[in-house]
């Protein structure tokens, strides 16, 4: 049974290379995200100001870190004055021992720039996030996912349920305490009649 | 099941909804064991007579928490476990994967086997097709191109079990590369596919299109709209069905998709035929992308040189490909051990279906069935 792995990436540190072989093709610098910085980060510098923690590039890959308070604000935002008007995925990550251990991802795509970026955002445990259903209907069940697999409650969600475990399942199994062999011994004994699902 | 809530619990309970029944409507459960819903999907269909007046999904019969074991194995290790989402698509997940770890990693993939990759990848995308095309002709009423395409596909099963011994859930590719080199003889076996597979793609079609069944059965059903399919973030074919012309394999090249001459087809009213002729038409596409590529596989190594023990920096990527289904993407969060912290799949199969209560309402109980097959949905991606 590995242990769980509970580093905290946001602000990497680049790995050493000092262990990995002297043969390995690593001859290329590991990645280390870089600053961000372009118009669009400037125009939401000038309306969020301090909501807007970092903006950073990794791998190419262009991300926001924002405050959870202006998040909401923050993606509408993006929608409306600067075009990216689809939702590709939206989803969490946990880091139990942060204060904050609940990181929202929104991964927002612009057809017409052709541009990705990554919005994300701290909760803390049992808080709510706001939802995106308002903007992006088919935010919906991937909401629903979140809830279902952290227990992250959405302010305004419509029909905010569990959808791939069973409705009266307890525990949220992407959260990094629930161990991999755990069950809802209850839940398994009444409705499959035997003692453990295994 | 002898204690199934569906039948001990009064209709309250398990239908959603308090006010879901008027006097004149009834509730018809269809699945999750049902031919036409392609697996086990559970649809909750409120019907007035014929007409569809609400649906609702029930999801989550297959999950088997692919995203909580990959963090409970290396980052090699969770390679074979991809191939089930999709599994009449496993080398397209196992491509998605691949790249994205090398993305992680920073690894660039030698060019033999990003053709190789190409290669297997798009007759993947032809034997998903013909999956797809045999089961919705079939679920509509005619069954002769079901045993066309099947045999068809077969020819396609062959060469992944010559390259890697497996036909269905392959484990083709390995971060930074291939594992296994062409066999002796792959390319000529792949250009007779190409060769054989055209004229035969035209026979399905001359059997299907101009049916006047089919017609009436594809036209104007399960319509759905450009804007629609963007605001529930619908990709691949149903996207590209509603005039979207949209590929990622054009838009974002990887894996050498930028060589390669191929045309996106699309479509114009958003039907169930529109879908219909566009992935045929993509699997003429296919042909074409499979033919310049092993024409132009070049000698070289097949892998790149990445450590036994691999461990990415501390970082986090999101790479997506066009799977045969739409926008596959992996979302990889590493902290700088050999297992990932946190691995999340887009299923394009999840995120199409939830537009089935958008296309479904209104119609007939008849064209349920056909917008679910429209959909091209697979169960073990929807609930991982």
């Amino acid at each position: 049974m590995p242990e769980v792995p509970d580093g905290n990436p946001p602000n990497p540190v680049p790995a050493q290379a000092a262990t990995t072989p002297a043969a390995a093709p690593a001859a290329a610098p590991k990645p280390v995200p870089q600053p961000w910085d372009c118009e669009l980060v400037q125009q939401l510098k000038n309306s969020y100001g301090s909501g807007i923690h970092d903006a950073a590039t990794f791998a190419g890959q262009n991300y926001l870190v924002v405050d959870r308070a202006v998040c909401h604000d923050v993606l509408l935002y993006l929608y409306q004055q600067l075009g990216y008007t689809s939702l590709t995925d939206l989803t969490a990550v946990h880091y139990p021992k942060d204060e904050l251990p609940f990181e929202m991802v929104w991964i927002l795509f612009s057809m017409a720039a052709n541009e990705r970026v990554r919005v994300k955002a701290r909760f803390a445990d049992g808080e709510s996030a706001p939802t995106v259903t308002d903007r992006w209907v088919g935010a919906n069940w991937m909401e629903r996912e979140v809830y279902d697999m952290f227990g992250i409650r959405f302010t305004g969600h419509p029909d905010l349920r569990r959808i791939l475990m069973p409705d009266e399942w307890t525990g949220h199994p992407l959260r990094k305490d629930y161990d991999p062999h755990k069950q809802d011994e209850v839940w398994v004994r009444k409705n499959l009649g035997i003692e453990s699902g295994q | 099941m002898s204690d199934n809530r569906f039948y001990d619990s009064p209709i309250e309970e398990v239908a959603p909804g308090n006010t879901f029944l008027d006097s004149n409507e009834l509730v018809l459960n269809m699945g999750p064991q049902h031919p036409s819903t392609h697996g086990v999907l559970r649809v909750i269909l409120k019907l007035d007579g014929e007409k569809v007046n609400g649906i609702e999904c029930v999801i989550g019969y297959l999950h088997r928490g692919i995203e909580k074991v990959a963090e409970h194995r290396t980052w090699a290790q969770f390679g074979p476990f991809v191939d089930r989402l999709d599994y009449t698509a496993a080398v397209s997940n196992s491509l998605g994967y691949c790249l994205a770890v090398e993305k992680l990693l920073g690894v660039e993939v030698p060019k033999r086997a990003q053709y190789l990759r190409v290669i297997l990848t798009e007759l993947c995308r032809l034997a998903s097709h013909q999956v797809w095309l045999g089961t919705h002709v079939l679920d509509i009423g005619a069954v002769t191109p079901l045993f066309y395409a099947f045999r068809d596909r077969e020819d396609i099963l062959n060469v992944f079990e010559k390259y890697c011994g497996a036909r269905l859930t392959t484990h083709a590719f390995r971060i930074g590369g291939c594992r296994w080199d062409a066999y002796a003889g792959f390319a000529e076996q792949v250009l007779h596919i190409c060769d054989d597979l055209g004229p035969k793609i035209d026979e399905y079609r001359d059997l299907i299109t101009g049916n006047r069944i089919w017609l009436q059965r594809t036209k104007n059903v399960g319509v759905i709209s450009a804007e629609d399919c963007i605001a529930y973030g619908i990709t691949g074919p149903v996207l590209r069905g509603s005039g979207v012309e949209w590929d990622l394999r054009k838009k974002q090249p990887y894996s050498s998709y930028e060589d390669f001459d191929f045309d996106i087809p699309i479509g114009t009213a958003g039907d169930t035929f529109d879908r219909y002729v566009v992935r045929v038409e993509e699997m003429h596409q296919s042909i074409r992308i499979i033919r310049q590529a092993t024409e132009g596989l070049m000698e070289g190594p097949i892998i790149a040189k990445v450590p036994k023990v691999i461990k990415p920096p501390v970082g986090e990527v999101y790479v997506s490909i066009e799977a045969p289904k739409g926008e596959l993407g992996f979302f990889l969060v590493s902290n700088g051990s050999a297992m990932p912290y946190r691995v999340r799949v887009r299923p394009p199969s999840f995120i199409n279906l939830q537009a089935l209560e958008k296309m479904a309402k209104g119609s007939l109980v008849a064209d349920v069935v056909a917008i679910i097959g429209t959909l091209d949905i697979v169960l073990g991606e929807v609930d991982r």
